[in-house]
């Protein structure tokens, strides 16, 4: 299990995780993404795909 | 004044090779073999351009997406040794106002998020069942019309202005004519004059639309720019020619993904069937991801400038040095995606394509496109399970000399 999450200070809503990742994300009023069901994924492989997908940097994985 | 242009290192300009590269006729889906050469040798390398000058080609994935999101690579074609498309391009720089598409950091966000309202995902979503209403509309006239039909003037041109007029907030009875001044535009064989014609009537329509949504605002992306005029941040005008941009930008690019991705699919009746036959959006949405990678229609390089020196894959670009970074064999990159020339819809990781671009300037329409994407090319196959194609491969006319690749003309029969 590792847990994702979202540097707000680096995202700009550009949208791609919830697009990308609708599993995962969501968008929230503004177009920024917020975690699913707090961040928890099981799978390591799509979570590490996830942090890449983000042009900002902004999303880690911990385990 | 050459030997200046000779890189670090020991080549001589004439081992520079000349940019863009040509694509082999054989092939018409795969980026230029040269450049896909290059790649193999180097990821980032010198090029010549029309200008004589000698700019640095990124055609490698990792370094494509690190200088995609460094800070110290700029857009702003103002500065000396930015490396131009083209003569008209270099000319014009001065004339042309300050843009989304010419502007860093802070200036640059300013423009972005007047953009970003209407690209929402939500507004995005919100349009699906009208794309899917007008894709359904463009596939039965293609039907009851002639076979041959041409694909691009059926569907591959109509939907993208129709969704956009759709997005932009244009009203119903102005569609058809909005359609086709912006269709004119794009006409393989328009004259300079006509283009200017045309484009001068898209922006006095424009103008006045943005007028109308001041008065009468509705949820739509014109009646968001009337916000920022009422507001105080841009004239009438500005708020025309963002939205005039965005008709540019989401067009013919989207038409072209749309018959180069119908022409790639009956290439590949194999791959075909899983688009066709997907069940899962998930499926879809992977499909077109694996399409724009694939297809990577963007095809004459991204343009940046240096503003600090930056090491990189063994190189050092020096401050104000020109950078192309080359979507199409970047990706194509067999580091980031095993068997790239392999058109793969069930592959794991396609969305890691950089066919929008990456970072701060990549493509604000991208989930319209994803969107337009994902409904018009399941719908066309499983409506007309017998498309196909009416031409031979050697008679389809391709778009090399656009700065987005793609098909004029697509004869179809069922």
């Amino acid at each position: 299990m590792v847990r994702l999450h979202i540097d707000y200070d680096l995202c700009s809503g550009n949208g791609r995780c919830y697009a990308l990742f609708p599993d995962l994300f969501t968008d929230d009023e503004n177009g920024y993404g917020q975690t699913v069901d707090g961040g928890r994924v099981s799978d390591h492989e799509l979570a590490r795909r996830a942090t890449l997908c983000c042009p900002e940097k902004a999303i880690t994985a911990e385990e | 004044m050459h030997n200046t242009l000779t890189g670090p290192g020991t080549e001589t300009v004439s081992d520079i090779p000349e940019y863009p590269m040509a694509r082999d006729p054989r092939c018409p889906f795969a980026p230029p073999p040269q450049s896909l050469e290059l790649a193999a040798s180097k990821p980032v390398s010198r090029v010549h351009i029309w200008n004589g000058s000698s700019p640095w080609l990124v055609t490698g994935y990792q370094e494509a997406r690190a200088l995609f999101s460094d800070s110290r690579v700029s857009v702003d074609d103002r500065r000396p040794g930015f490396p131009h498309w083209n003569e008209v391009f270099a000319a014009t720089v001065h004339e042309r106002p300050r843009s989304v598409f010419t502007s860093d950091a802070e200036e640059h966000t300013r423009f972005r998020r007047m953009l970003s309202k209407p690209f929402t995902f939500k507004r995005v979503e919100e349009l699906r069942p009208a794309i899917q209403t007008i894709t359904d509309d463009c596939i039965d006239a293609l039907v009851s019309g002639p076979q041959p039909g041409d694909l691009v003037a059926a569907l591959a041109l109509p939907i993208p202005s129709l969704v956009i007029s759709r997005l932009l907030g244009v009203p119903y009875e102005d569609a058809e004519f909005f359609q086709e001044q912006a269709e004119i535009k794009l006409a393989r064989f328009a004259s300079a004059e006509e283009n200017a014609k045309r484009s001068l009537v898209l922006a006095n329509y424009m103008a006045e639309l943005v007028e109308a949504k001041l008065a009468d605002p509705a949820e739509d992306a014109v009646s968001d720019l009337a916000e920022r005029v009422k507001a105080g941040e841009i004239t009438v005008k500005e708020a025309a020619q963002l939205a005039s941009g965005l008709l540019v930008a989401g067009h013919e690019t989207t038409a072209n993904m749309i018959g180069l991705g119908v022409l790639a699919l009956l290439e590949h009746p194999d791959q075909l069937a899983v688009l066709r036959d997907a069940t899962d959006p998930g499926v879809v949405a992977n499909a077109v991801e694996e399409l724009l990678r694939y297809l990577s229609i963007v095809q004459t390089g991204q343009r940046r400038i240096a503003l600090e020196d930056i090491e990189i894959a063994g190189e050092v670009i020096r401050a104000g040095e020109g950078i192309i970074i080359d979507l199409a064999p970047a990706n194509w990159d067999p580091e980031a995606f095993a068997e790239p020339d392999r058109l793969d819809l069930r592959r794991a990781g396609a969305e890691q394509n950089l066919a929008f671009g990456y970072g701060r300037h990549q493509c604000v329409g991208q989930q319209l496109a994803r969107a337009e994407l994902q409904i018009v090319l399941p719908t066309l196959f499983r409506r007309i399970p017998t498309l196909r194609l009416a031409v031979t491969m050697d008679e389809v006319p391709f778009k090399h000399d656009r700065l987005a690749y793609g098909v004029y003309e697509l004869p179809v029969a069922w």
